[in-house]
C-alpha cells in the first residue's frame, strides 16, 4: 500500500482540522479565495504514474470542466480528491484551509459529493433508502426517512430533481438514477460536486435536463467540476476549462476564450481532425437486405420487433439509439451468436437467422466479418498473446493451417506482425498478451483481424468505446477506407457524433425498433435525439 | 392421529427447529452482508462441544453457552479475516474451517475426557432444561402434559423462546434500523457504502460476529439442550440444512422460521413415526430418517423458484472506480 503524504502549508494554524463542519465552511466564503486547490498531486499505480504534479484552482460557484483522453488521469484526480485514492504527495486546500481526505467520509465532511460514472447505488433499495444511506443521522430508520422525504421534495422543486422517492433503483432510468447520485450528493450538503463522465449514458434530452440542474446548482453558490472527453459539453456548460494529458495538467483556459479545436489540441498534443475527412459514398450491389426480424430473448422480452433495411456495398449505415434498445441483439443476429425469426439474403443468396448455417464459424466464412461491441468479452482472449488473438475466428484459415494436424504459429505470428504495422499498435509485439495493450490498440488488434481479411459486410459495435481521440481518429479512416474498398458497414454506436461523422445513412433505433432513417447532412443531433428517445 | 401424539410432534417440531433457526438466522445475517458462510455447521458443531465441555467442567450450563458463543465467534472472526481482510474465496474459507473444526474437537474431546471423543453425559445445572427428550427412541416415553398450547409452548429450554424472540429482532434490525440498512447495502453494493463514507469492512466484521454468536447459541442448545452432552459429528448436516432453509426462505427472517418449522416438524415426525405402514408397505425407519435431507436436495434442486442472493454475496471487496 502507497501511504500518503500531505504537505501542510501552515501547519500551526489551529483552524486546520482535519475535517470541517458545514458552518465553518461557510464563514471564509470569500469570492477570491477557490472552493478547490490542488497543489503538487502526484499518484503512482505500481510503475505508471497515473498523476504527475497536478495543480488547479476552481473558482467558487463555477463549472469546472476537466478533459483529457482515456486514461489522462482525469478519474485518478477526482478519486483522490473524494478520498476513494490517497495522493503519494501533494496538498488539497479547500476553500484555502489545506485539508487531508484520506477516505470518503472526511470528502463529504470537507463538503465535497461525487457523481462517479459507474453509479454507487444499491438496485434494490429506494431511491430513499439510497440517498440517506451512511447519512442516516439516528440508529432507527423511520425518522431519517421521513426527513430526507421532506428535503428531497424541495430539492425537487429546486432544481428540477424530480424523482419519486419510493421507486427502486433498478426501475429508473439512467438518467434518473443520476440524479438520485445528485441527490445523494445535495442531502449531504456538498458545496462542491464532482461528475465523472455524466453524459456517457444518457439521451441528448437527458443530458440538456442534466446541464440545466448543474446551471441551477451553479446558481445557488455551487462548485462543480465536470470530467467529460466530450468537447461540445464543456464549451456548453463551463466556465473554465483544464486539460489533462498522460496524468499531467498541461493547460487551464476560461471557456470562453478557447476552442474545441484548441482543447482537442491540447488533449493529444497535435492537431486532430474532429470531422472524418470522405467523399460521398458511392453505393454499389444490395449486399444485405433484412426483412421483419424478430428475437424474443429468454426471459419472453421482444427484443426486435420487425426491422427491416438494407445495406449496399460502399456505403455505411449507422445504427443510432440509446444503450439497450435492441442494436446489441441486432449485432449479435447478424453476426450467427444468437438466434432469431425473419428473412435475410447476403448478396442476394439466403442468409439463415437460425440453425444450420446461423453460426460465427459460417458467417466469417461468407465475408462477414463482426467487430463486437465488448472487445474484452467478445473481441479478445485478454490472456491470449496477441498473435493468438489474431487467429480467434479464423484458425481454420489454410494459411494457418498448412498440414491438418499442426497449425502454422510461425506464419500466424509473422501476419500479426504485419497485421499490427498496418494497424499502428503500440507496442507492434505480437507476443504481448492482449490484456498488456491500450483500450485503443486492442480494438485496433480486433479491427486489424477483422479488416484484412477483407469482409463484404463488417458488422462493427461501438469502435471507439474507451479509446483515445488518436486511436479514434485512425480507426475512423480505416471504417471509411474499407468502405471505399466496396465493403459494406453496420455501424452501431452509442456516440451520435460518431454515427453523424461516419454514416451514410442513420437509421434509429427504439425499443427494438427502427424510428426512422435519415441522412447525416439532413439531420441534426437534436432530431435523432428525439427519435432516440422514442419521440417522433 | 390422537391429540397427544400431536402436541408431541409439534413439541418436539420447537425443540428441532431451534438449532436450525439460530443457524439460519446466522447465515441470513452473514449473507445478507454479502460475506457467504457455509462454515454455519462446523460453527454450530465447535459451540456444541464448547458448551458441554465447559458446562461439565464448571458444572454451570451458562458458562457453558458463553464459552459456545466465545468460540462460535472466534471461528466467525477467522472466517472473516480470510474473507474480509484477505480477500480470500470464501467457500474455500469456509471449507478449511468446516475440515479444522471437525477434526479438532472430536480430538480435544478425546484428549481432554478421554471417552472416544465424545464429551461426558451432562445432568444437573449443566444441562439446559430438565425436560428429557434427547433422542427419537426416547419420544415416545415422555408424558403428554395437558393441552396443546401448554404442552407446546411450556417445557422447552430458554434458548427455545430466545431463538423464536430471535425472528422479529432480526427482521427489525434488518429492516427498521440504519444497521440494517447499512448492512443489506453492504451485501448488495459495497462500493456505495464505501463512497458514502461507511467502513465495508467494519460492517462485514459485524455482521459475521454476529453470525457467531447466533450459532453459538445454536450449538450450545445441541449438546447442552436438545441432548446432554457432545458426540462426534451431532449437527448432522443441520448448519447445511439452514443454509438451505434460509435460501428456501430467499434472506427473509420470518420466513426463514416458516422454512425452519418445516425441517423440524419432518425431523419430529420422523422421530416420532419410525416404523409407519403406507397401504400395507412397511416404510423403513431410515426412509423416515432421510426425510429433512431429501427435503434440503429438493429445495436447493430448484423447488424455490428464483432465489437471488445478495448481489455482491461471495466477493471480497475490492475499490475500483
Amino acid at each position: 500500500m502507497i501511504t500518503a503524504r500531505i504537505v501542510f502549508a501552515r501547519p500551526s494554524d489551529p483552524r486546520m482540522s482535519l475535517t470541517h463542519p458545514p458552518q465553518m465552511r461557510q464563514e471564509t466564503a470569500a469570492s477570491d479565495i477557490p472552493a478547490i486547490e490542488l497543489r503538487g498531486i502526484c499518484k503512482a499505480f505500481g510503475p505508471v504514474q497515473a498523476n504527475k504534479d497536478i495543480s488547479i484552482r476552481v473558482r467558487r460557484g463555477t463549472i469546472h470542466g476537466i478533459v483529457g483522453e482515456n486514461g489522462a488521469g482525469k478519474s485518478t484526480l477526482m478519486s483522490i480528491l473524494y478520498g476513494f485514492y490517497r495522493a503519494d504527495a501533494g496538498e488539497i486546500l479547500i476553500n484555502g484551509r489545506p485539508t487531508e481526505i484520506p477516505d470518503s467520509l472526511s470528502a463529504i465532511r470537507a463538503g465535497i459529493g461525487m457523481v462517479f460514472q459507474h453509479f454507487k447505488l444499491v438496485e434494490n433499495f429506494t431511491v430513499l433508502e439510497n440517498v440517506i444511506l451512511g447519512a442516516e443521522g439516528s440508529a432507527l430508520l423511520r425518522p431519517s426517512l421521513a426527513k430526507a422525504r421532506g428535503l428531497l421534495k424541495d430539492l425537487a422543486r429546486e432544481f428540477e430533481l424530480n424523482v419519486d422517492p419510493d421507486a427502486l433503483i433498478e426501475n429508473l432510468s439512467v438518467g434518473h438514477q443520476q440524479r438520485v447520485e445528485i441527490l445523494k450528493a445535495l442531502y449531504r450538503e456538498a458545496d462542491i460536486l464532482i461528475l465523472d463522465e455524466p453524459t456517457g449514458v444518457l439521451t441528448p434530452s437527458e443530458a440538456d435536463h442534466l446541464f440545466r440542474i448543474l446551471r441551477g446548482l451553479k446558481e445557488q453558490g455551487k462548485t462543480i467540476i465536470l470530467i467529460t472527453h466530450k468537447l461540445r459539453e464543456i464549451m456548453d456548460v463551463t466556465d473554465d476549462v483544464s486539460v489533462m494529458r498522460r496524468g499531467e495538467m498541461v493547460a487551464t483556459r476560461a471557456t470562453a476564450q478557447t476552442s474545441p479545436t484548441e482543447l482537442a489540441e491540447l488533449m493529444v498534443g497535435r492537431k486532430v481532425l474532429l470531422r472524418v475527412e470522405k467523399t460521398p459514398a458511392t453505393p454499389g450491389e444490395e449486399v444485405l437486405r433484412v426483412q421483419s426480424l424478430r428475437l424474443v430473448d429468454g426471459q419472453g422480452v421482444e427484443r426486435l420487433r420487425g426491422l427491416d433495411f438494407t445495406i449496399r456495398a460502399g456505403e455505411i449505415l449507422g445504427i443510432a439509439g440509446v444503450a439497450g434498445n435492441g442494436q446489441s441483439e441486432l449485432l449479435e443476429v447478424l453476426a450467427g451468436l444468437r438466434p432469431a425469426t425473419g428473412q435475410a439474403w447476403l448478396r442476394g443468396a439466403v442468409l439463415p437467422l437460425s440453425g444450420p448455417g446461423a453460426d460465427a464459424q459460417t458467417r466469417r466464412a461468407t465475408a462477414v466479418a463482426h467487430v463486437p461491441e465488448d472487445r474484452h468479452r467478445r473481441g479478445l482472449v485478454l490472456n491470449f498473446h496477441a498473435w493468438e488473438n489474431t487467429a480467434l475466428g479464423y484458425h481454420n484459415d489454410p494459411a494457418y493451417n498448412p498440414t491438418p494436424w499442426k497449425m502454422d504459429n510461425d506464419a500466424i505470428i509473422r501476419d500479426t506482425s504485419a497485421k499490427m504495422a498496418a494497424f499502428d499498435v503500440r507496442p507492434p509485439d505480437p507476443q504481448l498478451k492482449a490484456s498488456g495493450f491500450s483500450g485503443g490498440n486492442q480494438q485496433k488488434i480486433v479491427l486489424a483481424r477483422e479488416i484484412e481479411h477483407a469482409p463484404d459486410l463488417l458488422l462493427v459495435g461501438q469502435p471507439t468505446r474507451g479509446v483515445d481521440i488518436g486511436a479514434i481518429e485512425f480507426i475512423h479512416q480505416r471504417l471509411i477506407r474499407l468502405r471505399d474498398a466496396g465493403a459494406a458497414i453496420l455501424l452501431v454506436s452509442v456516440e451520435l457524433d460518431e454515427i453523424m461523422a461516419l454514416s451514410d445513412r442513420i437509421v434509429v433505433m427504439f425499443d427494438g425498433r427502427i424510428m426512422g432513417e435519415r441522412l447525416p447532412e439532413k439531420t441534426n443531433a437534436q432530431e435523432l435525439g428525439l427519435l432516440m428517445a422514442g419521440m417522433a | 392421529m390422537d391429540i397427544a401424539t400431536f402436541v408431541q410432534v409439534l413439541d418436539s417440531t420447537l425443540r428441532l427447529a431451534t438449532p436450525l433457526l439460530f443457524a439460519c438466522l446466522a447465515g441470513l445475517i452473514s449473507e445478507r452482508a454479502g460475506v457467504f458462510d457455509i462454515g454455519l455447521e462446523v460453527k454450530m458443531l465447535g459451540a456444541a462441544f464448547m458448551a458441554a465441555a465447559i458446562a461439565f467442567v464448571s458444572g454451570n450450563v451458562w458458562i457453558g453457552v458463553a464459552a459456545a458463543v466465545a468460540g462460535s465467534v472466534l471461528m466467525s472472526l477467522v472466517h472473516g479475516g480470510a474473507a474480509i481482510t484477505f480477500r480470500g474465496n470464501q467457500r474455500i474459507s469456509g471449507v478449511a474451517i468446516n475440515f479444522l473444526a471437525a477434526g479438532i474437537t472430536v480430538v480435544i474431546a478425546q484428549n481432554w475426557f478421554r471417552q472416544g471423543g465424545r464429551t461426558p453425559s451432562l445432568s444437573g445445572d449443566a444441562r439446559m432444561a430438565r425436560i428429557d427428550l434427547p433422542f427419537a427412541e426416547n419420544l415416545r416415553d415422555v408424558p403428554v402434559i395437558g393441552p396443546v398450547y401448554h404442552g407446546i409452548l411450556s417445557g422447552p429450554a430458554p434458548l427455545v423462546y430466545v431463538a423464536f424472540l430471535c425472528v422479529p429482532a432480526t427482521w427489525y434490525l434488518l429492516f427498521r434500523t440504519r444497521f440494517g440498512l447499512r448492512l443489506r447495502a453492504v451485501g448488495e453494493n459495497p462500493a456505495a457504502v464505501d463512497t458514502a463514507g461507511v467502513s465495508v469492512i467494519g460492517l462485514r466484521f459485524a455482521a459475521v460476529a454476529i453470525c457467531g454468536v447466533l450459532c453459538g447459541l445454536a450449538g450450545a442448545y445441541l449438546s447442552t439442550g436438545l441432548s446432554a452432552g457432545f458426540v462426534k459429528d451431532m449437527t448432522a448436516g443441520r448448519g447445511f440444512i439452514a443454509l438451505a432453509a434460509m435460501i428456501f426462505a430467499k434472506w427473509r427472517p420470518w420466513q426463514a422460521m416458516g422454512a425452519v418449522l418445516l425441517f423440524g416438524l419432518l425431523e419430529a415426525v420422523a422421530n416420532r413415526f419410525q416404523n409407519i405402514d403406507i397401504f400395507g408397505v412397511a416404510v423403513p425407519v431410515q426412509a423416515m430418517q432421510a426425510l429433512p435431507y431429501i427435503l434440503t436436495v429438493v429445495i436447493l434442486a430448484g423447488f424455490v423458484g428464483k432465489a437471488i442472493p445478495p448481489r455482491a454475496g461471495g466477493a471480497a471487496y475490492v475499490k475500483e472506480h
